[in-house]
């Protein structure tokens, strides 16, 4: 059991941590034909869009309810009603999230209240449906931001089939499985997850689906106001005829508790697929859900596996890291590296997830870059494992960085690398390796003071004996 | 090569193999040899002098499959780590071209490079057709004024063994003794300082960079170590050392012989390897140099070293106590890692005696006991049916072993020449430990042993337990549950 140490320092020096406003947004991301809105300031938009545009490459759907001096201080309910209005007219989207951000939180907002005006005021706009999450950036994160959103997404879209009576609805689609995704599988993941579902047969209904939306590719219509690809709200609805629901992440918990609640659709959970025994189990469950054998592809992935995990072992076996991230994301890494021998000698998380004490560390700190580089540096660790705001911490204590999470802002390809399933360990395993092997500490060459080379640095010397 | 010139390199008076049916070495047997060709034994036995040019003469093959392939480092010139070769055509070996573009080829490289010395390895191919790689050396080094070395080492000379010895003897021919080194200085402290040779160490992984800072603080200049870090000049020199160690291996054992014999230099066999081999390795400098302050101060030397190396591998001891090992090595000598091993309370239960002499065979009786097996014939069948055999929970052997070991899920520790980590010398014994310690407690070896879950039929309704059901008191996760378990 770790001990989570919490910040002492007043100051958060290279922040760590992004928000909870825009990991919300991102959930939203991952359904078709959605706007996420941040009922902010405009800068709370502005700087999220950056972000992410600069991870993903893409343009990224996303609105402001532009809150003013007056309506900061007077309220900004009408602002909420009229963001809504304008956006559903312009562009017709499927669905909504409204965000708040921590200005309206501190005001005090009423989100929901607002949503019912706008509801109550445009019946013509009852197409798009709207989803209001509370996200203040003064509290959690961006994984958790993004469960959150989760979270009220299926309390507002996903019909409650066992409250209603409405009889025995799980399996209606004997083919559909549910997947919670949380905020730290990239597109590239979330291909995994999907193509390993259909192999068995099953059809897949990601919730969210970024790999339909955010995996960079070009759509024939163009531009689009809103996000081309990802889960449709229509099937959404339906997550309660699902056979089971299988929940990534520790982060979504209580969204996938909540999916539970509303639907008693069978819910399975995986911490992440990021070793040999998670995706095992991954895999078995799959067997279990569908009746149908573990096709030998995987089977043959798995054999590469092994052998990967004994190949690199000899070069990751004995290093240390020091891990930086949100919790979902420690957790997998921590046990990636677990996996093959290799310690989490140092273990940073933005904000307080109690997920993250069930790693069998000493403690793990909350903290920033700063933080992660001043331990990294005390307990002299072999590679830092983090975002590219890591990179400047890794380069001044002289240590390769191996980026994950967000931001990737140097480092293309990076949003869709795939870390999950046998085949995605396996290539983390070969670029561990391949980091410790470039970066292999050699023996450093001893030049003897006697040396008769002339290539010696004692060459020129009076026969280099008097030193 | 004349097959006379090859009988007299196989002749070898100083080896104890060289009697019975074993002398010269055993001939390689078709359909099941494993070990490299004269061409191999040559170039790796020089390839580390480091500021040389060396070309390969021959088709692709034998230069394109194995340069830059050795784990020897330099302190300084890299030019050994550039592959060169005359990459012979059809056209060429049709039309006899072969040494002119050989001759084209050293110009070529002292043009590019201004190396020191060419080194010109020759093989089958040229070999076959009669390309007079001898002649063409002889008229370069006059046309251009820079020292070029045939050396003649076709691969169907013989083994690699005797690839090493015609790389000695090219050596002893053609550079020892061309030039006098720099007269010795005096040492720190006014202390006398002895010029040596070391023979046949190759500095694999950097590791003899562990033990020269003990032989400059004892007064030991190295003249030349053949060949591991040399340059052209040093192994000029080698004719004015008092005393050569032979390190390890007999591979090069002419050399020392012909030292011996031509310039009446002594010699004695050694190694680095082990607390206890370091330490009679720097007795027998002082013993052959007979010089009683080098004796006192190599004692308190190893005094100082013994006591703390043992001190840092106390740590580690409980960690390796009682594990058992299945060593097979090639080069190494056996008994010298067996030594190094129990050192660190590891068992070693049977041992590989390939190249061993009998002596050595005794040596490790004497520290094994009768009851340890022997193993002659090291294929890779053999050998994982002994580390099942005796329960080894190791096998350490050379990288050609190494993935054989690893495909049957045996834990493996890589002891030859291609390594990464450098074991020799007192400091050499952590780096060994850790690798031990490494791959010894790896979690690799489980997962690589489990079974998918899937494929035990009767175990479905265990495995389910792994997958936790979300209830409304909602169970821990199946990760969190084995780690509580564990």
């Amino acid at each position: 059991m770790a001990e989570l140490v919490k910040r002492k320092k007043a100051l958060s020096v290279s922040p760590l941590k992004a928000s909870q406003t825009i990991g919300a947004s991102l959930a939203f991301l991952g359904f078709s034909r959605a706007m996420p809105i941040m009922h902010g300031s405009q800068g709370c938009t502005a700087f999220a869009k950056v972000f992410f545009v600069r991870h993903f490459r893409e343009p990224i759907p996303l609105q402001t309810t532009a809150m003013d001096q007056v309506s900061a201080v007077m309220g900004a309910d009408d602002n909420i009603v009229e963001a809504l209005k304008v956006v559903a007219e312009k562009s017709s989207p499927s669905v909504i999230g409204l965000v708040t951000t921590g200005l309206a939180e501190t005001q005090g907002t009423d989100i929901q209240r607002a949503t019912k005006e706008f509801r109550k005021k445009h019946p013509e706009l009852n197409g798009t449906e709207v989803v209001a999450v509370n996200t203040p950036d003064f509290s959690g994160c961006f994984e958790s931001g993004f469960a959150l959103a989760v979270q009220s997404i299926i309390e507002t879209l996903v019909p409650n089939s066992v409250k209603e009576g409405k009889g025995e609805k799980v399996g209606f689609k004997r083919k559909q499985v549910n997947v919670l995704c949380n905020a730290n599988l990239t597109p590239g993941d979330l291909e995994f997850v999907t193509e390993s579902i259909e192999s068995f047969g099953l059809r897949p209904l990601l919730i969210p689906d970024l790999s339909g939306s955010l995996d960079g590719h070009l759509a024939d219509e163009g531009f689009n106001p809103l996000t081309t690809g990802g889960t449709s709200i229509a099937d959404l609805k339906t997550a309660g005829e699902s056979v089971a629901t299988l929940v990534v992440g520790d982060s979504l918990k209580s969204a996938g508790k909540s999916l539970l609640d509303k639907t008693g659709v069978p819910s399975f959970h995986f911490s992440h697929l990021m070793t040999l025994d998670s995706v095992d189990d991954w895999f078995h469950c799959l067997t279990n859900i569908s009746g149908e054998i573990v096709p030998t592809k995987w089977q043959r992935h798995r054999s590469q596996l092994q052998d990967a995990l004994l190949d690199c072992h000899f070069m990751v076996g004995s290093k240390s890291a020091a891990i930086a991230g949100d919790g979902d994301l420690v957790i997998g890494f921590h046990d990636l590296l677990a996996s093959i021998g290799a310690t989490s000698k140092v273990c940073v998380i933005p904000a307080k997830a109690k997920s993250v004490t069930k790693l069998p560390i000493e403690v793990i700190h909350i903290g920033d870059l700063e933080d992660l580089e001043n331990l990294a540096s005390e307990n002299s660790v072999d590679i830092l494992i983090g975002n590219s705001h890591a990179t400047e911490s890794a380069e001044r204590l002289g240590v390769p960085i191996l980026r994950m999470g967000f931001p990737q802002y140097d480092f293309v390809g990076g949003f869709q690398r795939c870390w999950s399933g046998y085949k995605g360990i396996t290539q983390a395993l070969f670029d561990l390796a391949n980091i410790f092997l470039q970066s292999h500490h050699e023996i450093q060459p001893y030049h003897s003071i006697y040396s008769q080379k002339s290539d010696s640095p004692y060459a020129d010397s009076e026969h280099g004996a008097v030193h | 090569m004349k097959a006379k010139d090859i009988a007299e390199l196989l002749d070898e008076p100083a080896c104890e193999h060289n009697k019975k049916s074993k002398s010269g070495c055993a001939k390689p047997k078709p359909g099941a040899s494993a070990g490299g060709c004269a061409f191999d034994g040559a170039q790796i036995a020089l390839l580390p002098v480091a500021d040389v040019a060396h070309i390969v003469h021959g088709p692709i093959a034998c230069a394109g499959s194995s340069w830059d392939n050795r784990g020897t480092r330099s302190s300084g010139a890299k030019l050994y780590r550039i592959g060169m070769t005359t990459d012979l055509t059809e056209q060429d070996v049709i039309m006899g071209r072969g040494e002119k573009r050989l001759f084209h080829s050293i110009k070529q490289a002292i043009e590019t490079y201004s190396p020191p010395a060419v080194f010109v390895y020759n093989t089958c191919v040229p070999a076959l057709i009669g390309d007079d790689v001898d002649a063409i050396c002889k008229a370069a080094t006059e046309r251009w004024n820079v020292p070029v070395v045939s050396v003649d080492a076709a691969g169907f000379y013989g083994t690699k063994n005797l690839g090493n010895r015609i790389a000695g003897d090219a050596m002893i021919k053609y550079v020892v003794g061309t030039r006098d080194p720099e007269p010795a200085p005096m040492g720190k402290n006014g202390i006398k300082v002895h010029d040596v040779n070391l023979i046949g160490e190759y500095n694999i992984a950097g590791e003899f960079w562990h033990v020269l800072p003990l032989l400059d603080e004892l007064g030991l200049r190295i003249l030349c170590t053949l060949s591991g870090d040399a340059r052209f000049e040093e192994v000029q020199t080698m004719h004015k050392a008092e005393v050569n160690m032979m390190v390890c291996s007999k591979a090069m054992i002419n050399v020392a012989r012909k030292l011996n014999e031509r310039f009446n230099i002594p010699w004695f066999e050694g190694s680095f390897y082990g607390i206890t081999d370091t330490s009679q390795a720097l007795r027998d400098f002082a013993k052959s140099l007979n010089d009683d302050d080098l004796t006192a101060r190599t004692e308190a030397l190893i005094l100082r070293e013994e006591k703390s190396i043992r001190d840092k591998l106390e740590a580690w001891r409980p960690r390796l106590q009682g594990k058992r090992v299945l060593l097979y090595t090639g080069g190494v000598k056996s008994w010298s890692v067996i030594s190094a091993l129990q050192d660190l309370g590891m068992k070693v239960v049977a041992t590989g005696t390939k190249k061993s002499t009998e002596e050595d065979k005794a040596r490790i009786r004497e520290l094994m006991g009768d009851d340890t097996l022997m193993i002659d014939d090291g294929n890779p069948k053999e050998l994982l049916r002994i580390v099942k055999e005796y329960k080894a929970d190791i096998l350490i052997a050379g990288g050609r072993n190494m993935y054989t070991a690893l495909k049957a899920r045996v834990p493996f520790l890589d002891i030859n020449q291609e390594r990464e980590f450098g074991y020799a010398g007192y400091d050499g014994m952590i780096e060994l430990v850790k690798q031990l310690c490494q791959t010894l407690e790896s979690p690799v070896w489980t997962q690589a042993k489990k079974p998918a879950p899937w494929e035990s039929g009767a175990s479905v309704g265990i495995k389910a337990e792994a997958l936790t059901m979300l209830t409304p008191n909602e169970q821990p996760s199946a990760d969190a549950e084995k780690r509580e378990a564990s």
